[in-house]
């Protein structure tokens, strides 16, 4: 293999691995700030107890999510460095603002969340994982603003020649509200806040199916249900708003999309399908014009095709990004359809008699989390072949000072380390969830609280 | 370049980045030092006594280093990029014992069976040490100098990396951080622990002054450049001569058993000899060996007036938020250690 692909696969390996964290992170920091307001609004000790066992929790995919990401911010620099020369100037101030107004919030405030149930009042803990949440938006603000100004690139010139260029920043607002950032933001936001509410969801389904922790559980599946029910919902409007910025920013990679390739022709929009990327078909069941219709309210209207672009601009792994695209719109569609029928069943008071489907919400925890790792492929991929859009290709971007044995090396070193990581991952987090609440139940204190002394630590 | 006081913004940019880097060495430090001689500790409740020392404080620690990379990233992206893939194999190994020694901590205590704790220790305490060292071997490789060609790129091979100058420069960044942790530790303990601590705490600075006056020594007979500043600017003399009154200090206030004393004292040792390698770096920022025009200096690796500007001006509302709730998140957590259900 060479250089481009071995750091490709590195880059591609890391990042998906690590944005298994992220997402639940965020996600379940608003659950939590859910079941804390909870407690401070009703003083029921139960939701002391949901938020002390989820923090817990929290924890340990956090750990995991920094761990994973500082590989990230270094990666830039040992495999991508004549990238991380042309970007630094725009890249640069991002990263910077992440680092000074997020993750410094988050990792602060997270040993307060962890540690501060003997030390500050519950309130102070309610403030502590309000920032902690608040702190982990903020970091995907300043993540999602880099990633989309390489979709889009806006704010900045060109300087020097050759070798030599780099990207320059002229206008700062105009770098972090360049086009597709808003609408890429949301869609993170929301993706992460189905990934955290459906792990909840899956933990509580799954205690509810086995009859334990019953009504503990009722109340924690309420408050996630409300998230994930929302959530869904808004996630169909945000990535509709998405993919019709994709078609003015990005054309080629909505083409890719759907494998559309005669810039003459009207879109179609496929259920399923296959793309051949030899002969420019695709099979599949499809809406004739669906594409065109969405993206111009017209079933007729011409889309700009693949075959406008050079072959050496566009993607070439049509069929991938075509995939990972449908799944990615199917499972959404799947999580507005479960999420609302267990609202209704909620609603009309059947939802936790029905076994069966408490099952299925045992293990849709996966669909979420499936479903963002599928939109970053076919959004990373369908930017092919460019790092950034349209001014810095992929294949120039590698480090000119790391040889080829050297990133084989710290692939397989990644490799490994990776697969144990995940795999103490889930041996702990299922320990905790087979072990269950009842270390986290609250004696009631009788005694009005003092500040040092708060009831939710009595165990 | 645009300067703001009088001083360039690439020189400002500079130093916020020393600054940053000196703030994650002070911090990152001290956890890293209590790691490196966690398996000095033979009982289990004062191992875990030591890891809850640091509990609450070493994710936020390592923020600082999240932030430093971003912060070069941003201000010098040349020297962030040729740094990097030059040192690409130690950079690969320190994160993996980043990851190694954050796995660790999060899982010793999760399991009661002897041989997982002791493993997860001698993994804790490993790591902790290695990263402490290959910290210090980057330094002393930015000291010497590396091979960088006229595109800034790296031209040499990783094991030049492990020269025995460099080796040096690891071993005292890990005597240090080994003083500086072990002070930590003696400030959150009480009892037993405390005891042992309070007469370990004079070895490992006795180890540091002894590696110290080694490195001195060494870098002025085979590395005078990094004199350079100070020839040029004498009154700088006060940098190197206060590091010394100052090691002297923090081994008085260790006799007197001034603790809290001796850590900003200790504290003050990691910073100025940051201080004292920045300043005679100045203005370079990696030196080439193969020619002097192809060194990455401040001028010739900065980003645009606009960019330093931008984030000057984030780091100047950033920076004092940060320097108030880090504040409240150690005061939270001040006095001794008391092991509870929420502990490691």
């Amino acid at each position: 293999m060479d250089l481009e692909l071995l750091s490709r696969i590195q880059f591609a390996f890391t990042v998906a691995f690590h944005y298994i964290y992220p997402p639940l992170s965020i996600g379940l920091g608003v659950v939590l700030v859910g079941f804390e307001g909870l407690y401070l609004k009703t003083k029921n000790p139960q939701y002391a107890q949901l938020a002390r066992f989820w923090i817990k929790i929290f924890a340990l995919i956090f750990g995991i999510g920094v761990a994973t990401g500082i590989v990230m911010e270094f990666e830039f620099g040992t495999n991508w460095a004549t990238y991380s020369r042309f970007v630094g100037d725009i890249f640069g101030s991002a990263l910077a603002a992440e680092g000074i107004f997020a993750f410094a919030l988050e990792s602060g405030f997270l040993g307060v969340l962890l540690f501060g149930w003997n030390k500050v009042s519950p309130t102070m803990h309610f403030i502590s994982a309000l920032l902690v949440t608040l702190g982990s938006m903020f970091s995907a603000v300043w993540i999602v603003v880099a990633n989309s100004w390489q979709q889009t690139p806006a704010g900045y010139h060109l300087v020097g020649h050759d070798l030599a260029v780099r990207a320059e920043i002229t206008d700062f607002w105009a770098m972090v509200f360049n086009p597709s950032s808003v609408d890429r933001l949301l869609h993170v936001w929301v993706g992460a806040f189905l990934a955290g509410s459906f792990l909840v969801l899956s933990v509580h389904a799954y205690y509810i199916y086995k009859n334990k922790y019953v009504e503990i559980s009722k109340k924690a599946f309420k408050v996630a249900l409300a998230v994930a029910t929302v959530s869904a919902l808004l996630q169909l409007l945000l990535g509709h708003h998405s993919a019709k910025g994709v078609a003015v920013n990005q054309p080629a990679k909505l083409a890719a999309f759907e494998g559309h390739y005669d810039s003459l022709a009207a879109a179609d929009m496929y259920l399923v399908g296959y793309v051949n990327n030899k002969t420019e078909q695709v099979s599949g069941i499809k809406i004739p014009g669906g594409l065109s219709f969405l993206v111009d309210g017209n079933f007729s209207s011409p889309i700009k095709g693949l075959r406008y672009f050079k072959p050496e601009d566009r993607p070439t792994a049509v069929n991938f990004v075509f995939q990972t695209y449908h799944f990615m719109v199917a499972i959404g569609l799947l999580l507005i359809a479960l999420t609302l029928y267990a609202s209704y069943l909620l609603w009309r008071k059947k939802l936790f008699q029905q076994k069966w489907l408490m099952l299925v919400f045992a293990f849709a925890v996966l669909l979420p989390e499936l479903a963002n790792q599928l939109g970053w492929y076919s959004a990373e991929v369908g930017r092919q072949p460019w790092v950034v859009y349209g001014l810095l290709r992929t294949s120039d971007a590698l480090s000119k000072a790391v040889k080829q044995n050297e990133v084989l090396f710290s692939l397989i070193l990644f490799t490994v380390l990776y697969v144990l990581l995940f795999t103490l991952f889930i041996y702990m987090l299922n320990k905790k969830i087979k072990h269950g609440l009842d270390d986290f139940a609250i004696v009631a204190d009788e005694n009005p609280t003092t500040k040092r002394d708060n009831p939710i630590m009595h165990s | 370049m645009e300067t703001f006081l009088g001083i360039e913004l690439s020189t400002w940019w500079f130093a916020i980045v020393g600054a940053v880097f000196t703030g994650y060495a002070i911090l990152d430090g001290f956890d890293l030092g209590a790691g490196a001689i966690h398996l000095l500790f033979k009982k289990e409740e004062s191992r875990r006594i030591a890891l809850n020392a640091i509990g609450p404080v070493w994710d936020g620690n390592e923020v600082w280093l999240v932030i430093g990379g971003g912060a070069l990233f941003a201000g010098f992206p040349d020297v962030y990029a040729t740094i990097f893939s030059a040192f690409y194999i130690p950079f690969m190994l320190f994160l993996v014992l980043l990851i190694l020694r954050a796995i660790s901590i999060e899982f010793r205590s999760k399991e009661p069976m002897r041989w997982w704790r002791q493993m997860w220790d001698v993994l804790y305490s490993v790591s902790s040490a290695l990263i402490g060292f290959l910290l210090g071997v980057v330094l002393g490789n930015l000291i010497i100098g590396l091979p960088i060609d006229s595109h800034y790129e790296y031209t040499g091979h990783f094991l030049q990396l492990l020269n025995p100058y460099a080796l040096l420069t690891g071993a005292t960044t890990l005597s240090l951080f080994a003083m500086h942790g072990s002070i930590y530790l003696v400030m959150k303990t009480e009892k037993r622990l405390y005891t042992k601590l309070s007469l370990m705490v004079h070895d490992t600075s006795r180890v540091f002054v002894v590696f110290y006056m080694l490195l001195t020594i060494v870098t002025l007979v085979y590395y005078p450049h990094m004199a350079n500043t100070i020839k040029r600017y004498p009154f700088l003399i006060a940098v190197p001569v206060i590091t010394v009154f100052n090691t002297i200090n923090t081994r008085r206030l260790l006799e007197l058993g001034k603790y809290l004393a001796a850590f900003f004292s200790s504290a003050l040792t990691v910073a100025l000899l940051l201080i004292t390698f920045a300043m005679n770096l100045y203005p370079h920022i990696v030196r080439s060996n193969i020619n002097p025009l192809y060194s990455l200096t401040v001028h010739n690796a900065a980003s645009s007036s606009r960019s330093l500007t931008i984030m000057l001006i984030i780091a100047a509302i950033g920076v004092p938020i940060i320097a108030v709730y880090t504040s409240f998140v150690f005061w939270t957590f001040k006095g001794k250690v008391k092991l509870d259900e929420n502990s490691y």
